[in-house]
């Protein structure tokens, strides 16, 4: 095994296709923290989910497998559910969640019949279009992989720039219009680069758990700061950790798919963050609160002890009475 | 007769979920839902492994332990200080991706295709068959679904006014002494059974839109809670008999058709419905301010 982990290491293209998924992750973690803070962790589900039709679609027009049409089909279906979903919600008492899942089901229904509508087609090229489901990053070529990386890297590159404006927009969306940023084109900018994250993830993830990338590093990552820049550092590097290590156990057995090996391994990382974060952490309430029992106990001990000393006579009856 | 038998599973399906999906709505718990549907799939497996059968009990028993299980994380994260749509989110990808995983290690003794797991096989409803004294008496699915919609039917029949001041207005129910954490329980116990008996015949996606579309859709039409259950019933069947029919006419997947056709008649009760469609409230706008310039 530890041959083979070697020798996938030394091979350029595995080299790449690692290179890729951790890029991914990393882009990932960090928009995921933005979408967290504003509360839109789900709507990463919805658009990884809506995602697929615009795929099918953009396939059955080109014919081709090219990273590049999915992208816009994916890109075109994305934005037409977030429009959706605004849209019903601000027009009928419909709430969020109802148009959330209304136009996840419907939207992958469709994409269902299309795919099965391109499978019995049988045009030959479809092949491993059934893997952007679950993703399989071993079965990337290589040019994708490295529009993979390169998308990414932008991403992440594009969040650095923008991080000030993204900042206030999570805390403060009234004092960002107030001060002139025009918070309306920001808000469908960001949803934009989510979509893009979402797409330039099917291949190795899949639609149906790109979404856990996009909020499970986020949470780990807020469980351990306060501020928003370590946490999304933090949420970047949790994100790369479950790309890389999804990728590297998926390349281990042939039937396994990478998505969800990667949702694991954020997981994990989670499953620690709750455990062992400092102060939020299950750990470190438990000690916090036997440090409390231990200091109120001391200090009652010291008050009766006093309250002894001053009334000897007395001391037995008041304890009584509390 | 096979045809019969497909319409009439996914009608039972599309009953027992927008039945139970009209309370989800108005709760506003519908991702709740959609995260039970999803996480149920570990359970399925391992009560498969361990029973080495497709005994409907056994798969029962493990996807409701899990479906609550669910539910409990959920909302232990939130109250741990989790948002509550980001613990929705964390729980039920794990859970799946938990699923998924067991399925494609264990794919020689799971009988289950991952395909299959999205949107389900009902096409083999019809000949996965059960006998009694002798006789064929119809598909497996069929009495699961039905015995299950009976089962909702009947707890929510009993308690009706209790889940109904629950939806509405959780505070006066505690209030008034009726034991609302309870009555969550009943409710989330119930869609993890119904999406368990669901899973195997359409599959996680379905059972989704059956919970969610129907519900929604009624929800834009009456402003009463019978009532409502009564529309997205229908709607619910409707759209599964339609979407059977285009998926004959299209040659493609039947759960996914089923999802279109109720996302069609979605919006078309979006768009239509005498009391809160866009369409007429747009009418009435105009109509009212000619009067007023008038």
């Amino acid at each position: 095994m530890f041959a083979y982990l070697f020798d996938m290491l030394r091979d350029p293209n595995a080299q790449w296709i690692l290179l890729g998924s951790m890029l991914l992750g990393l882009s990932s973690g960090v928009l995921g923290s933005f979408a967290y803070l504003r509360k839109q962790s789900l709507m990463g589900d919805a658009l990884a989910h809506a995602a697929l039709p615009g795929v099918c679609i953009a396939f059955m027009l080109t014919g081709s497998k090219s990273i590049f049409f999915f992208l816009i089909g994916a890109a075109a279906a994305g934005l037409i559910a977030t429009f959706g979903i605004g849209y019903v919600t601000r027009h009928s008492r419909i709430k969020q969640d109802s148009a959330l899942g209304i136009v996840l089901s419907v939207f992958f229904g469709v994409g269902i019949v299309l795919l099965t509508k391109i499978q019995h087609g049988g045009s030959g090229n479809q092949s491993g279009l059934d893997k952007f489901l679950f993703g399989q990053a071993a079965s990337m070529v290589l040019s994708d992989v490295i529009t993979m990386a390169v998308v990414a890297l932008i991403l992440v590159i594009l969040c650095g720039l923008l991080f000030k404006e993204f900042k206030l927009l999570s805390f403060d969306p009234g004092f960002a219009k107030g001060i002139g940023l025009p918070v309306a084109a920001l808000d469908q900018f960001m949803m934009f680069l989510i979509v893009v994250a979402v797409v330039v993830g099917i291949q190795a993830v899949g639609v149906v758990l790109m979404s856990a990338l996009l909020i499970t590093p986020a949470v780990s990552a807020r469980y351990w700061t306060e501020k928003l820049g370590v946490m999304v550092v933090l949420s970047g590097i949790f994100g790369a950790i479950s790309g890389f290590v999804g990728t590297l156990v998926s390349g281990l057995g042939s039937n396994l798919p990478t998505g969800p090996l990667s949702v694991l391994a954020a997981t994990a990382l989670f499953i620690v963050s709750v455990l062992f974060a400092p102060k939020r952490g299950l750990a470190a309430k438990v000690l916090e609160r036997l440090a409390v029992k231990r200091t109120v106990l001391r200090d009652m001990q010291r008050q009766v002890q006093v309250q002894s000393v001053r009334q000897p006579a007395h001391g037995t009856g008041e304890e009584g009475g509390l | 007769m096979n045809d019969f038998w497909i319409i009439l599973t996914a009608s039972l399906v599309a009953c027992s979920c927008s039945l139970l999906g009209c309370f989800l709505v108005l709760r506003r718990m519908a991702m709740i839902g959609d995260a039970i549907s999803h996480s149920v799939l570990p359970g399925i497996v391992i009560a498969f492994l361990i029973s080495g059968s497709r005994d409907s009990f056994f798969m029962m028993l493990g996807a409701s332990v899990i479906g609550l299980l669910t539910v409990f994380l959920i909302q232990w994260f939130n109250q741990s200080g989790v948002q509550s749509d980001a613990s929705i989110g964390v729980v039920f990808t794990a859970l799946f991706a938990l699923g998924v995983l067991l399925v494609s290690v264990f794919t020689r003794q799971v009988d289950l295709d991952l395909d299959c797991v999205l949107y389900g096989e009902i096409i083999q409803v019809p000949w996965e068959t059960i006998q009694a004294f002798g006789i064929d008496i119809g598909p497996k699915a069929v009495w699961a679904l039905g015995l299950v919609l009976t089962v909702s039917l009947l707890v929510i029949g009993l308690f009706y006014k209790q889940f109904k001041i629950c939806a509405f207005d959780p505070a006066m129910a505690a209030a008034v002494g009726i034991p609302v954490a309870l009555f969550h329980y009943l409710l989330m116990g119930l869609v993890s059974v119904t999406t368990v008996a669901s899973f195997e015949s359409v599959g996680a996606i379905l059972v989704v839109g059956m919970l969610v579309v129907p519900a929604a859709t009624a929800y834009l039409l009456t402003e009463k809670l019978s009532l409502m259950i009564v529309y997205s019933m229908i709607v619910g069947v409707l759209s599964a008999v339609l979407g059977y029919g285009m998926a004959t006419l299209l040659d493609a997947s039947i759960a996914g058709c089923m999802i279109t056709v109720a996302g069609v008649l979605f919006v078309a009760a979006f768009l239509l419905s005498p009391s809160h469609g866009i369409v007429w409230r747009k009418l009435k706008q105009r109509t009212q301010s000619k009067r007023l310039a008038a």
